[in-house]
């Protein structure tokens, strides 16, 4: 069991040096000299030296990659060619507010997900099971950053009952656990919270249909046990699956709020990076997907462990 | 003279004309015939397509008249059956033209990455040993983006532009289906069958071609399949973040970008390119399902 | 080369010659020191600790020009795999396989792919050992065709194969696997595999998962294909009264290693390796009365990944000694029968055994 968590871990170093590299690819794919992608616009002979020296450009590639390897591990993302300041500072309060978002949005979706899954799988083949995968399906489908806007058109333009933007009232972006400021995280949190909760709804039936159809389920059945116990049962034996879709859709939602930032003015990652694309703001890019590539790392090596912590068969490696 | 087993399965008139066999594809034509769900799907895709297809034919006006005059028009205005855009544009035209760029650049990447990602997890799964440590090591990096950040970080980088949404959604794309095909070929290639093409001595291509590949295009083309929904509302995705086709062009997901800034003047407007990215996804989304079941019948 | 292959439809026993090089003395194959152990991990936190299974192990037999040989041994002992090893499948650690005075791989010896036309398998999944999309006629022409044969020529022959081995092709040529019983199928990879015209034919249980009935009348057609195109048959199965009917020789494998071999009927009637004498007390019996209710070979097999030192039967032989744990015993024909190799100490004078027969 450790064993195996050591050497899942390890597993995941060589994962996290290919992130780094293709982050610090990222620079170089863009069209033309990568030094001029960093260089603010107006920038003075100075300017151009400072940052050829910060970037270390005239060195070849794999030493330009061991040096920026060196900096982000002590912390150095490098400067934002917009701001001029540290990109961490920048990041750091982007990821907390993109984390806020993201776990409001797992508590709406993941146990709405798990019931209607739930409630299709016990069902299955009736209208129920019929209006569960169809919402399911439609959830997966749709356009998430549509959703958002239809949302607000409701809840905002038409009702105005709901803030369209912003974390909290009178634009700040620190949050507070007051009415003032989970107003402003409602919609959003709602609109993230779509595509995980059909996905999650989608194999939790299907798991849970799975596992019904085992033969001890039947057993448990003859034996003549309460349909509350076997319901137990069935939940123990699907947990494991549950846990992983829900571990992999969490994960995914740090990419996915991207666009539903973008939609509410959410001060989060997405928003970050949104504004970096258009200043080319490259370093603040490359920082950011940096930092969520490896939360994405992590939660995946997490979910993994704790999958074999809860169901010690499933031992892949 | 026949033995017992054969008159046991086929009695009697051995003489009697063969019932042809159908076929593998036979069979999945003749259960997607009963699969109305399925059907109507693919009718409105193809309604979808041909509409796109042959935009300057049947649009009811040309998607790039601006006219100051008729801003932001509702649904049902007279010459305008949607209405207009925030700089007065019908909306029906553009949602009919846009159709071509936004089918285009959901379509395209997928499949691009099923013949790249098809290619390479076939020959990591048939070679197996170095070949396959070398590709599916790198895949797995790639896998370790979750997805909308990838295409987003690709095309960011990269710039706006049509071409380079293509190529960030296809390097998305690339590592899932890869490992499809080649944790399918892997099976295959451990098959006696494909033990006894290699015991003929056959050559190493006629042996994927004849045996592996069939085996194979199965499941990655089912898996394919279901990626289109997701490309789609990622490209429409892009192109709402503005790194997509540049104005005036037609594009859902750009027409939603434009039209958001007029969302408390016209709300019903703003929201029409929307339901069309929807319907589009949802429609590739059950046909998938729908081939799924139609194809993955065990023989 | 493709002269064989592309002759006119036949019926008839070969109608060309063979290219018979060796002539009739040549043992159709020699193998000599075959191995093949396959590397394996045992956990450790690195995923490091490699060690192996010696799943074949320095393997020597020759096989005469149409002459069946059986090879029995328990499940993992290795059967497959030497079958595998035969056809170059997977490529042998060391040793040398002579087919027909022709060393296979070797400059001036007769390639692996010339090998693999004269030398065929059965397989015993009779289901997975055909592509479920292809009609069984194009399964049975991919070989020929690979082999240069045009296709509508190596599809004629196929068909014409099909009635040989009793299916009737205008029923089922266009037939696909799943549309087949097991026996029928089977009959199927027979047709596969004499399609190539092959001169060695490797059944890997071949008959193991047929029923009965069905099995007899294939052991039927296989003797009668055998007579019929002068074949040679390496016939692997786990079941000693198939192997007993259609062997001329037998074979028995234990954890990788030959351990004794004889004509059929020598080694049934006086099996001479203590674990040939356990497998063949543990058969059914056909006389209740002489039934056993324990099973002479108790327990498993060692783990083949850690060997007992010396013999590797000692573990479960009842005839063990101290010398059995030092010594690895080495096939060597019994002193009264030139032509019945045992790998036994308790069978060779002067190893060192209390019954070790007086040199
Ligand atoms: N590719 C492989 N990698 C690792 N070990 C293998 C591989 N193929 C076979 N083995 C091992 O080699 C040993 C011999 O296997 P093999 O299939 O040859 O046995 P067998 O005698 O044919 O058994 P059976 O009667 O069950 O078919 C077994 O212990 C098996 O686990
Ligand atoms: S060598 Fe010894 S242990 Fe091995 S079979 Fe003979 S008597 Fe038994
Ligand atoms: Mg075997």
């Amino acid at each position: 069991m450790i064993l195996y968590v050591i050497r899942r871990l390890l597993l995941a170093i060589p994962i996290a040096i290919g992130v780094t590299i293709v982050c610090f690819s990222l620079i170089h794919l863009a069209p033309g000299d990568p030094l001029s992608t960093v260089l603010p616009d107006n920038a003075t002979p100075e300017v151009v030296e400072e940052i050829r020296a910060a970037y270390g450009f005239d060195k070849p590639l794999p030493v330009q990659y061991l040096v920026w390897l060196g900096n982000v591990v002590s912390g150095d993302f490098g400067l934002s060619i917009q701001s001029r300041r540290p990109v961490l500072g920048d990041i750091v309060p982007a990821v907390q507010n993109t984390m806020i978002l993201a776990f409001a949005a797992v508590l709406i979706g993941f146990p709405f997900g798990t019931i209607l899954g739930a409630i299709a799988g016990y069902s299955q083949g009736s209208l129920t099971d019929k209006v569960v995968t169809a919402i399911s399906i439609t959830g997966v489908s749709v356009p998430h950053y549509w959703l958002g806007m239809v949302l607000v058109v409701i809840f905002a333009v038409n009702m105005g009952a709901l803030p369209a933007m912003g974390m909290g009232p009178g634009g700040q972006s620190d949050f507070a656990l007051n009415w003032a400021h989970l107003r402003h995280l409602l919609l959003p949190a709602i609109t993230l919270s779509v595509i995980p909760a059909g996905i999650i709804a989608r194999s939790v039936r299907a798991t849970i249909a799975d596992v019904r159809k085992k033969d001890f389920v039947s057993t448990l059945r003859a034996k003549g046990l309460s349909p509350a116990w076997v319901f137990l049962h069935v939940a123990k034996n699907a947990a494991p699956v549950v846990l992983a879709v829900c571990g992999l859709q969490f994960a995914q939602l740090l990419g996915g709020s991207i666009l539903v930032e973008t939609v509410f003015s959410w001060p989060g990652t997405g928003f970050l990076m949104n504004s970096a694309i258009f200043t080319r703001d490259l370093p603040v890019l490359q920082g950011t997907i940096l930092v969520l590539s490896l939360f994405f790392v992590v939660i995946n090596l997490l979910v993994d462990v704790l999958q074999t912590v809860f169901d010690p068969r499933i031992r892949r490696g | 003279m026949t033995d017992a087993t054969v008159t046991t399965i086929a009695p009697a008139r051995p003489a009697a004309p063969v019932t042809p066999a159908q076929g593998y594809w036979g069979g999945v034509a003749k259960r997607l015939r009963r699969d109305p769900l399925t059907l109507i799907c693919l009718g409105v895709i193809l309604a979808i397509v041909l509409a796109a297809v042959f935009a300057p034919l049947i649009s009811p006006a040309d998607p790039y008249k601006t006219s100051m005059m008729a801003r932001l028009k509702p649904v049902g205005t007279p010459g305008h059956f949607l209405g207009t855009d925030e700089l007065g544009r019908d909306m029906l035209a553009r949602l009919i033209y846009g159709g071509r760029i936004s089918l285009f650049t959901g379509v395209t990447p997928v499949v691009l990455a099923t013949l790249i990602g098809g290619v390479l997890g076939l020959a990591a799964g048939f070679f197996g040993g170095l070949v396959n440590t070398t590709i599916m090591r790198t895949m797995d990096v790639f896998y370790a983006f979750p997805s909308v950040l990838l295409a987003v970080a690709i095309s960011g980088a990269l710039g706006a532009g049509l071409l380079n949404v293509l190529i960030a959604l296809t390097v998305v794309f690339i590592p899932p289906i890869c490992r499809i095909a080649e944790s399918v070929t892997t099976q295959a290639r451990a098959e006696d069958y494909v033990e006894a093409a290699r015991a003929t001595g056959a050559a190493t291509w006629r042996i994927i071609t004849v045996h592996v590949l069939p085996n194979v295009m199965g499941p990655v083309f089912i898996y394919a399949s279901s990626l289109i929904s997701v490309s789609i509302v990622i490209a429409s995705g892009l192109s709402f973040l503005g790194l997509g086709v540049s104005p005036p062009q037609a594009d859902w997901g750009l027409m939603l970008n434009t039209l958001r800034q007029s969302i408390y003047i016209a709300p019903g407007q703003a929201v029409i390119p929307g339901i069309m990215i929807f319907i589009t996804s949802m429609c590739f989304n059950l046909m998938s399902d729908g081939l799924r079941g139609a194809m993955d019948v065990k023989e | 080369m493709t002269d064989t292959l592309s002759l006119a439809p036949k019926t008839s026993p070969r109608t060309l010659p063979v290219d018979d090089r060796g002539g009739p003395r040549q043992p159709m194959l020699i193998v000599e020191d075959l191995k093949k152990h396959f590397p394996i991990k045992t956990g450790g936190a690195f995923g490091g600790l490699r060690t192996s299974v010696k799943a074949v192990d320095g393997v020597n037999f020759t096989v005469a020009k149409r002459e069946t040989l059986g090879v029995v041994g328990e499940s993992g002992c290795g059967k497959s795999t030497m079958a595998r090893l035969l056809s170059h499948l997977i490529t042998p650690d060391t040793g040398s396989i002579i087919f027909d005075g022709e060393k296979v791989g070797a400059s001036g010896g007769i390639s692996v792919r010339d090998l693999r036309r004269q030398m065929q398998m059965v397989f015993q999944d009779s289901y997975s050992s055909l592509n479920p999309r292809l009609p069984i006629v194009d399964s049975i022409a991919f070989g020929p065709k690979a082999n240069g044969v045009k296709g509508s020529v190596a599809r004629a022959r196929a068909e014409e194969i099909l009635g040989l081995v009793g299916l009737n092709p205008r029923q089922f040529a266009r037939r696909y696997p799943h549309q087949l019983s097991g026996g029928q199928r089977q009959r199927v990879n027979i047709a596969r595999a004499l399609a190539m015209e092959p001169r060695l034919v490797v059944l890997d249980e071949a008959v193991s998962a047929l029923d009965k009935s069905v099995e007899a009348q294939v052991l039927n057609l296989l003797a009668r294909l055998k007579e019929q195109f002068e074949l040679t048959y390496i016939f692997i199965s786990h079941d000693l009264n198939v192997v007993q009917y259609i062997s001329d020789r037998v074979l028995v494998m234990y954890l990788g290693q030959v351990v004794e071999i004889g004509e059929v009927d020598e080694l049934y009637a006086r099996p001479s390796h203590p674990y040939t004498e356990a497998l063949l007390s543990s058969r059914p019996s056909m006389d209740p009365a002489r039934r056993r209710t324990e099973p002479p070979l108790a327990g498993d097999p060692p783990n083949p990944v850690n060997l007992p030192s010396g013999c590797r039967f000692r573990t479960r032989c009842a005839l063990a000694e101290e010398v059995c744990a030092k010594v690895a015993p080495v096939l060597t024909p019994l002193p009264d029968s030139p032509t019945h190799p045992v790998a036994c100490h308790a069978r060779q004078p002067g190893a060192g055994h209390s019954l070790s027969p007086a040199a």
